[in-house]
């Protein structure tokens, strides 16, 4: 069974190696002029003062946790939705009762203004 | 030795360039498709002086872009520069491996397939995160922000609208998916009926997820000028681009076959004819009714470009979060019932 997944790593393996062809043809055969200001950050004409890797909104971060949450509860879904011919009622009563939960949550997320952007 | 090497290594991996090459030349005809459509829509003409009616143009795009100096910004931090591109490309062709064109032809007939996709389709995120914060540049830092916040919230959404199918598809293997289609009413035995909102939810998340007008804020032009891939050039943006378009062919070809039933025909089971092999697969199906359906998906694509204003990033975010994740949770519930009660007629065979 195992074996039908090798060629999706020969795949990964082909796609890795026309990633790097292309990136060496660019690298080989295109020109090499460096100059400093070329090789600055680009902002539209303007000195770049200090580094790029500036604070950014806390927002992004909160987003990151929250898809992180309900990514990991949509994992959960998948082996039910796969089974669910099996179990039957109880399926479909249980999967009624994680979502009741899962939207609870959601409301409360909802509620705090976490998916607030302004 | 020589026989085990050929059937384990080169024929898989002359099966892998069957799809690969063309998927490459599809989106070169894809740009210039898109670029053509849209020059209609303008009342222009699109590109026409490379070769025959400008059939060319993306060629010669390729061609110069492969030419073109590769700068490395001194602030960069230079391997995961280099890293970025492939880790957006890699992800957007291996996707391919498991999509079903036929009804054995298929490359990797795995059982987790649709699983395998959305891992692959989640990575894509990395390349353009990573591509943000290596180049080490405001616009660029930014843009990979905007894009990657964009990107894994749709993706939720994608993902809930992947459960439907599976609840009732029963199956993770695609071609069973494809299989569960073929009720014996053609066209209204596919799952874009009993999913419709889900259907809808998923086409739009696909155009988020891939940051294509009018969600492309992560690349608005006249805000943040690229987005995350602004200090790219020459053969790296290249790469960008190709995954980028390779992942909307992508897109379309899974929704033909999530909810538009593969190589399934229309026609199947309403006409029951016989006819001779050549022409046979117009109510019995075949890998040209796929291609069809996804060149209706990809040519929405442009559609949409043409069409609508970009919309404002909170906007986007408000419609991710709190309009398709809502429906897509409460479908969820609806196809389980459907599929307990068997209001759905699923089909087992091709």
């Amino acid at each position: 069974m195992l074996t039908e997944y090798w060629p999706i790593l020969l795949f990964i393996g082909v796609a890795t190696g026309l990633g790097l062809v292309l990136l060496a043809i660019g690298l080989l055969a295109g020109p090499r002029r460096p100059e400093s200001e070329k090789l600055s950050p680009y902002e539209c004409g303007f000195e770049a003062f200090e580094d790029a890797r500036m604070r950014f909104d806390v927002r992004y971060y909160l987003l990151a946790i929250l898809f992180i949450i309900f990514d990991l509860e949509i994992a959960f879904l998948f082996p039910w939705a796969v089974v669910f011919k099996q179990i039957g009622l109880v399926a479909l009563v249980e999967m009624a009762l994680f979502l009741l939960l899962l939207v609870i949550g959601f409301a409360y997320v909802w509620k705090k203004g976490a998916l607030e952007w302004e | 030795m020589g026989a085990q090497l050929f059937n384990q290594l080169l024929l898989p991996i002359l099966y892998i360039l069957c799809i690969a090459v063309p998927v490459i030349i599809a989106v070169a005809m894809f740009v210039y498709w898109e670029r053509k459509v849209i020059g209609w829509m303008h009342v222009r003409m699109g590109p026409n002086k490379i070769g025959p009616l400008g059939l060319l143009q993306a060629f010669a795009d390729v061609a110069k872009l492969l030419f073109k100096e590769v700068i490395l910004p001194t602030s960069a931090n230079k391997f995961l520069y280099y890293l970025a591109p492939l880790l957006a490309l890699v992800p957007a062709f291996a996707a391919w491996a498991v999509i079903p064109f036929g009804d054995k032809l298929v490359l990797a007939n795995v059982n987790a397939g649709l699983l395998y996709l959305l891992a692959m389709t989640s990575l894509g995120v990395y390349g353009i995160i990573l591509a943000g914060w290596a180049s080490n540049s405001r616009y660029a830092l930014l843009g990979a922000m905007r894009s990657a916040a964009q990107v894994i919230s749709y993706e939720l959404a994608m993902g809930l609208c992947l459960v439907c199918v599976l609840v009732l598809a029963g199956s993770l293997n695609l071609t069973d998916i494809v299989h569960a289609q073929a009720g014996g009413k053609g066209f209204f035995s596919w799952f874009w009926l009993p999913l419709l909102p889900v259907f809808v939810i998923y086409f739009i998340s696909g155009v988020a997820e891939t940051n294509r007008a009018p969600f492309d804020v992560a690349e608005g032009e006249s805000e943040i000028v690229a987005g995350f891939h602004v200090e790219y050039s020459g053969s790296a943006f290249a790469i960008f681009f190709l995954a980028e378009y390779a992942n909307m062919i992508l897109v379309s070809f899974l929704a033909s076959v999530l909810f538009l039933g593969g190589w399934l025909s229309p026609l199947q089971g309403w006409i029951h004819a016989d006819a001779p092999g050549w022409i046979n697969w117009i109510w019995t199906g075949g890998f040209i009714w796929l291609f069809i359906k996804a060149f209706v998906f990809a040519f929405m694509f442009l559609w949409f470009r043409a069409s609508f204003p970009r919309y404002r990033y909170d906007q986007i975010m408000r419609l991710g979060w709190k309009v398709f994740i809502p429906i897509a949770i409460v479908w969820v519930l609806v196809a389980g019932c459907m599929k307990y009660y068997g209001v759905v007629s699923i089909g087992t065979g091709g």
